[in-house]
């Protein structure tokens, strides 16, 4: 499993490097970057392999 | 000079005299000891509501086309230049543009700004750009502005005439550093495409953008630049660092030196629409209603381009519990 903050390996990073106001930008399956589309009240993040991320595990 | 001498002076120059406060002026304030900083922002907040009134414009805002830019701006996480967690994506069709839309309407705005990651946008972006604006004014009687960065004079003058009220075209900072954040196109560039849009006669919404390690002198060079330019609307960004950007490692600013330089702006534009715009959650954290009192009179609602804003029931409540009404503040200067 990886970090959706930075793409790392989990071991690597234990997901600091995500803020509060950040967006998950990895996947957590495959580390690829994910397809992120914001709007004004909400955000969708897709990997093109594995969909919607599973939500980001602290 | 003594700190409550010189706020005495420029009380009398902007709201005695109606006079604009010299670049000479700005820079004493400018370095105000920071215990003054609340006095300063006092003072800002007079000259706000004399010049602009209680109300405040509220914005949301769409990233139309994310990321893949060609140009270098050291800030953007959207710039290709640069290896970010930012992938490119393709253009939103119209349902999609229509949807954030009704999101910003749900949210009590009186403006929608689409902004597209673009050196400057092609003939047919420009007439989806068009149509867009026929449709969401149609569906939800929002202002349209728009943000698709330098533009030819025929484009802007298609754009005012189907609608587009107001173009967003940030100066960035000042012209002397501009070269160390810049590299794919001049301060110049900027500053023609602004004026463009004013002779187009679209509102010019020319923003700002702090922290970059631009010196005090030159924030002062920028207000004097902005003032020649003559925006009806300047959105203040505050560096939010991106990882993977040449500035992914600055610190943001102190959250008081943040207030100290709205408090300037409005000191120097008295008349602008001084918008709250990126970067305002993470630098100024509890100071955020503070701002409100020290010289913003808008504010973005809602998610930026590339990150989330905070909640936007807590701006509501925010304007709420400070008896600032939300209206729309489009005016021609
Ligand atoms: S032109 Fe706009 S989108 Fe492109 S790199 Fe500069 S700030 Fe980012
Ligand atoms: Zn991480
Ligand atoms: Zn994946």
């Amino acid at each position: 499993m990886y970090c959706s903050g930075c793409g790392r390996p989990e071991s690597e990073c234990d997901g600091a490097c995500l803020r509060p106001l950040d967006i998950p930008r990895f996947c957590s399956e495959c580390a690829r970057k994910l397809d992120v589309q914001v709007t004004p009240q909400g955000y969708e993040a897709t990997c093109r392999t594995h969909g919607e991320p599973a939500p980001k595990r602290l | 000079m003594r700190t409550s001498t010189l706020l005495d002076e420029a009380r009398r120059a902007v709201l005695g005299g109606g006079r604009d406060l010299s670049l000479e002026e700005l820079r004493g304030l400018a370095s105000l000891p920071v215990e003054d900083v609340p006095s300063l922002a006092a003072l800002a907040h007079e000259v706000r509501l004399d010049r602009c009134g209680p109300e405040v414009e509220v914005e949301g805002i769409l990233s139309a086309k994310t990321g893949g830019c060609p140009e270098d701006c050291h800030f953007c996480s959207q710039s290709s230049k640069f290896e970010t967690p930012v992938r490119p994506t393709g253009y939103l069709d119209m349902d999609q543009v229509l949807a954030a839309a009704r999101e910003t309407k749900e949210l009590g705005a009186s403006e929608f700004c689409i902004v597209m990651a673009l050196r400057g946008p092609d003939e047919r972006t420009i007439d989806n750009v068009i149509e867009a604006t026929k449709v969401i004014q149609d569906e939800t009687g929002l202002n349209v502005a728009a943000s698709l960065g330098i533009l030819t004079r025929d484009q802007a003058e298609r754009l005012a005439a189907g609608g587009v009220h107001r173009y967003n075209h940030n100066l960035e900072t000042s012209r002397s550093f501009f070269p160390e954040i810049v590299s794919t196109h001049t301060w110049d560039e900027r500053f023609e495409t602004c004026s463009m849009v004013r002779e187009t006669g679209m509102e010019l919404c020319c923003g700002a953008l702090l922290g970059m390690g631009e010196s005090t002198d030159q924030r002062i060079e920028l207000l004097g630049q902005l003032r020649e330019v003559g925006p009806t609307e300047v959105p203040l960004n505050f560096l939010n660092p991106r990882p993977g950007t040449p500035l992914g490692d600055r610190s943001v600013m102190e959250p008081l030196d943040a207030i100290r330089w709205i408090a300037l702006f409005r000191l120097a534009l008295p008349e602008v629409i001084l918008r709250y715009a990126g970067g305002r959650e993470v630098t100024l954290g509890e100071l955020q209603a503070m701002g409100m009192t020290a010289g913003i009179n808008a504010l973005i609602v809602g998610n930026y381009l590339t990150t989330l804003g905070r909640q936007p029931l807590q701006d509501i409540k925010m304007l709420a519990d400070l008896k600032m009404p939300i209206g729309a503040l489009s005016k021609v200067i």
